[in-house]
């Protein structure tokens, strides 16, 4: 399981003044924990900084990878500071994301080619936001198809079904995990990735929703999610998950895991 | 108790189920000669208004707020051919959308629920919402209120535009701006000059009152 780190996101308490201020201890310690608790990559994201975020997203960028030198996920719908962050970017990146919608497509694909970067790939498209997993499914395998053939290797993609609350439909979790089925069946060497605390948006008691649903999705074949690595709950649910879905082989992860007293 | 306040109850336990509850009690209601004014206000909206409340203090959850609106609603459709013959006015009208390039409704579905439990006439743009069509909607439907969603931070800067879209248009200052979402501040709401802001759902009903005078 690839997991990416997302608590460097200036919409969490605390952040959007830390980034603010430039106060760089406040920021690399959230970098460090999350890379001792087991991230792969650190989502990096000052949206609401807005006019500021071109400048702001580079240094956030710099300051964690001089941290913690893991690669980043470069979080932000705006091109401009995509690629400003990019630009310090070191080793291969994620970039945070692309969908199907023309505009954005067109001004993340050529950024994705120049820095040979990972890219999250939103499963929606001009049409909207598809609720079902046949339309899920849908437009995920047309934007692999267009992502391949335009040069991206099917190894870079991680593929969003997006993850809605079920607090509003009912259907939506069944949707995603069907989804993420299909895709997997489809596309065994794309990766699949998914927001999965979207899922609990308002809901009581949201960490018990997010932890149980991740298992599901674990099960239907998700590889990649973007979660809190400090949560140790959703870290060991993973872990059990990966082994009762058969992908940690021999269980040597869990092993491992319960070895080095990580899970109880 | 009262059959008025039964189907307040109605409304804020979401009865709905196999026997139609809310639906039975309002043609009850009505068989029995209560007012239409008062089913509607005393009962419905004032079931909704509970649950509303509750919402904002996080004391229910989404889906029950859905169940009280479907409650809701199986009574409002007896009532609606017999509106127009009570003179009974929408408290005002609302168009609602989510804006240009912004494709997230599950927020603005919300609050568009709670302005029709609050009694206001919803007309729903839907999502994409081009600043012309909110306008057009609004001269159409003579709305008093345009209220604008966005998820993103990348569309929110559409808010800006459809606000100075609309004071550029023929609608001036007649017509109250209220917008919402995620990124979405009260400090974001002053630098555009919307008229208003509301953090959550059953405040945008409040906001919305207040804005036209009438909380």
């Amino acid at each position: 399981m690839l997991i990416i780190g997302e608590r460097l996101n200036t919409s969490r308490k605390g952040l959007h003044e830390a980034v603010e201020t430039r106060n760089e201890e406040f920021l690399q310690e959230i970098a460090r924990k999350q890379a001792e608790n087991g991230a792969n990559y650190l989502d990096v994201n000052c949206g609401t900084r807005l006019q500021h975020e071109v400048e702001d997203l580079p240094w956030l960028a710099k300051l964690v990878q001089d941290t913690v030198g893991l690669p980043l996920s470069i979080d932000t719908p705006n091109a401009d500071a995509a690629e400003a962050a990019l630009s310090v970017h070191k080793g291969r990146p994620i970039i945070n994301s692309i969908s199907a919608e023309s505009e954005r497509y067109e001004r993340m694909l050529p950024l994705v080619k120049k820095h040979n970067a990972g890219v999250i790939a939103l499963c929606m498209d001009d049409e909207g936001m598809p609720e079902t997993a046949e339309k899920k499914f849908k437009v995920a395998s047309k934007l692999r198809q267009r992502l391949t053939s335009d040069g991206v290797p099917e190894e870079d993609i991680y593929l969003d079904p997006l993850v809605q609350p079920v607090g509003s439909n009912q259907a939506a979790g069944m949707a995603v995990v069907n989804a993420i089925r299909e895709i997997r069946r489809a596309f065994p060497n794309t990766h699949i990735s998914a927001g999965v605390s979207n899922v609990s948006h308002g809901m009581p008691a949201r960490k018990l929703l997010n932890r149980t649903f991740i298992a599901m999705c674990i099960c239907a074949g998700l590889d990649t999610a973007i979660v809190d690595p400090n949560d140790s709950d959703i870290m060991q649910i993973i872990l059990a998950a990966e082994s009762l879905a058969g992908r940690d082989e021999f269980c040597a992860n869990y092993l491992a895991a319960f070895r080095a007293g990580k899970i109880a | 108790m009262e059959l008025v306040e039964q189907i307040k109850e109605g409304v804020i336990r979401g009865d709905i189920g196999v026997d139609r509850k809310v639906e039975e009690l309002v043609k009850t209601a009505l068989a029995k000669g209560i007012a239409v004014e008062s089913i509607l206000k005393d009962g419905l909206i004032a079931g909704m208004s509970v649950i509303g409340g509750q919402f904002k203090r996080n004391e229910c959850y989404v889906p029950e707020v859905l169940v009280a609106a479907r409650a809701m609603k199986s009574g409002t459709a007896v009532l609606k051919p017999l509106l127009a013959d009570s003179h009974i006015e929408p408290v005002g009208t609302v168009v609602i959308g989510t804006v240009k390039g912004d494709l997230h409704d599950i927020g603005k579905n919300l609050v568009a629920m709670m302005l029709e439990g609050a009694g206001f006439n919803v007309i729903d743009a839907g999502i994409d919402v081009a600043p012309e069509k909110f306008i057009q909607l609004a001269k159409e439907h003579n709305a008093d209120v345009i209220g604008m969603s966005a998820l993103l931070t990348t569309t929110m800067t559409k808010m800006k535009d459809t606000v100075e879209a609309i004071r550029a248009s023929s609608l001036g200052k007649k017509v109250r701006t209220i917008i919402g979402g995620a990124p979405v501040t009260q400090r974001y709401a002053d630098e555009i000059g919307a008229g208003g802001f509301a953090p959550d759902a059953a405040s945008g009903v409040d906001r919305a009152k207040q804005l036209l005078g009438i909380a």
